[in-house]
């Protein structure tokens, strides 16, 4: 059986680009200083580093330490937090804007030279991506009049700062494409740029797998990178691959909506499983149209906006170490066609069917990861706290097979479920942020079987009604005779 | 409510007069009483295209007995009953009950 041998997940923090998620771009299309308006909002990164949900993403709090922390998170920040985590980090505007740049291979977006100098500083003394790292350079800034230009003349799209100074400006890709906008472009890169940082995180352990070692790579980001003609052509796999020094890679995208995660890490671990390849890296990307998202609740409570920040994962699955968690290809939960999508067929296509299969039951699971999505993102707009309602589902799935009394539904929350705590970042809030704290967990912790599940709403997309899902049991190494 | 659904209801409710009613899956009390308002008398938050339009629809739960006892038993079970037991049915039941006396206060 292929293992997970390593993971990593980062955070960039971008304030500055809230103002074009989707939602905000939408909603204060009239409002002439859109910045103004979401400033008093917006977080600098020592409030966002100090979110306890961020901690908890890159490793440095556990899930039942959040648990157990008072709310709002918002209110309590976590004294003296750490920039990097065992899993990764939570990176600045200022340097992410220079990353940004360095993933750029066409001159479309343009730094101020102010905006460039810092970045360039800064970055190149990272001890992960810094210049050393082999990666692109930051490129020289450009005068603001040319910038102005460009924005007037070129409808390259504004950067403008959280306080109201002009960034940078990215230029459209075509003049009639409209995949190809300066919009669409700035979140293919910021989709590109989160999944390199997190690639090179994961490259950067002690005991990685050297870069050139990586054969193949599947990208599971939301991004549909392409042109008029093709409009998700791909392959920001093979881009992310480049950028982090991956020479004798290739890869390319797997897309599902938010259960594209649990596809591509099955993918890796089929890959594996058939000698194709001895590791293959799954990594993933944020999504910048998802920033600010549920802002105007954030607005309407007072409180600040917390999808400000970008996330970005990699994972290196490969072939048994005698030591990393198990992908348990024999227990993979799918929804298929047929299952159509009323709950309880959907609840047990994903949980409990798999793990009869293997002779295991939803008791057999120490910990559940289902979307994750941070409360304190979601409540305020009216969204509800959506892992809890679905742990409280799952808790009734465990009594309608009377593996617990109805009494019984809380306990198993609490026990088996976990708070969300992960940006609304769609396909990464879908349980792949309990993916660092499973592998700590599974070889140096007390746990013996995690199991992950992802649903993808691809109705959205109009061309099926059906919802998607996928899930996945990870168990510690040897827990069982049959994963030898 | 969302704007585009506000307007999917109004839109139905102009096509289909007064034979109209509306079915909620709402997973909590505060949702099922705003929603329930909205399309009784109007959006709350008069940000949407039901600002200021009192549809006055009748509007129910699918948690409702009244509502449960028109569903064919299996299809409630594999429908409805997982969501009914994780969710505090009281709670959304008594967040109806509360939108529909403020409607008949004010109608």
């Amino acid at each position: 059986m292929p293992v997970i041998r390593a993971v990593s997940l980062v955070l960039a923090h971008v304030p500055s680009l809230v103002r074009l998620g989707s939602k905000p771009l939408r909603v204060l299309r009239e409002v002439e200083q859109p910045i103004e308006y979401l400033r008093p909002h917006l977080r600098d990164w020592n409030a966002a580093r100090a979110y306890a949900p961020n901690q908890v993403f890159i490793g440095n709090v556990g899930v039942d330490e959040l648990a157990a922390r008072p709310t709002p998170w918002h209110r309590h920040p976590i004294a003296g937090a750490q920039r990097f985590g065992p899993d990764g980090e939570i990176m600045p505007e200022d340097e992410f804007l220079g990353l940004l740049a360095t993933c750029d291979g066409f001159d479309l977006l343009a730094l101020t030279g102010e905006v460039a100098d810092r970045a360039r500083s800064t970055l190149d003394a990272h001890p992960v991506v810094g210049r050393e790292s082999g990666r692109p350079a930051v490129p020289a800034g450009v005068g603001t009049a040319v910038l102005n230009e460009r924005i007037a003349r070129h409808r390259a799209v504004p950067l403008v700062g959280v306080d109201g100074r002009l960034l940078g400006a990215m230029l459209p890709g075509h003049e009639e494409d409209d995949t190809l906008t300066g919009q669409v472009l700035l979140e293919n890169l910021a989709c590109k740029a989160t999944a390199a940082l997190a690639l090179r995180h994961l490259l950067a352990r002690p005991g990685a797998i050297a870069a050139t070692d990586v054969r193949y790579v599947i990208n599971c980001g939301e991004e549909a990178v392409g042109d008029r003609y093709q409009r998700g052509g791909g392959n920001v796999a093979k881009a992310v691959a480049e950028w982090a020094g991956c020479a004798r890679a290739t890869g390319s995208d797997v897309k599902a909506f938010c259960s594209g995660p649990m596809h591509a890490l099955m993918l890796a671990g089929a890959l594996v499983r058939s000698a194709m390849f001895d590791d293959v890296v799954v990594v993933a990307g944020g999504s910048l149209a998802k920033l600010g998202m549920k802002f105007q609740g954030h607005v309407k409570h007072a409180m600040p906006i917390v999808e400000d920040v970008l996330a970005g994962f990699a994972v290196h699955v490969a072939r048994d170490d005698g030591v990393s968690p198990v992908l348990r290809l024999d227990a993979i939960g799918r929804h298929e066609v047929a299952s159509g999508s009323a709950p309880l067929a959907v609840m047990k296509a994903l949980y409990s069917e798999p793990l009869e299969r293997v002779g295991l039951t939803l008791l057999d699971v120490d910990r559940f990861s289902l979307e994750l999505h941070n409360p304190e993102a979601t409540e305020p707009a009216g969204s509800g706290n959506v892992p809890l309602n679905n742990y409280r589902t799952l808790a009734s799935l465990a009594v309608v097979e009377k593996l617990i009394t109805r009494e019984g539904i809380d306990d198993f929350v609490r026990t088996r479920g976990m708070p969300g705590f992960s940006p609304t970042q769609g396909h990464i809030a879908s349980a792949i942020p309990y993916l660092g704290h499973a592998r700590r967990g599974l070889t140096e912790g007390g746990l013996t079987r995690t199991m992950f599940a992802g649903k993808g709403s691809l109705f959205l997309g109009r061309m099926t009604q059906l919802p998607d899902g996928l899930s996945l049991v990870l168990e510690r190494n040897g827990a069982r005779p049959s994963t030898a | 409510m969302g704007l585009e659904d506000q307007a999917a209801v109004k839109r139905v409710a102009d096509e289909h007069g007064s034979g109209v009613v509306v079915l909620l899956g709402t997973p909590d009390a505060e949702s099922t009483q705003t929603l329930a308002q909205t399309v009784v008398a109007g959006d709350p938050s008069y940000a949407g295209p039901l600002a200021g339009v009192p549809l006055g629809l009748p509007v129910f739960h699918v948690f409702e007995p009244e509502v449960r006892d028109q569903v064919p038993i299996d299809v409630y079970e594999a429908q409805v009953a997982l969501m009914e037991m994780s969710l505090d049915r009281d709670a959304i039941l008594a967040g109806l009950r509360e939108a529909r006396r403020a409607a008949a206060a004010t109608s």
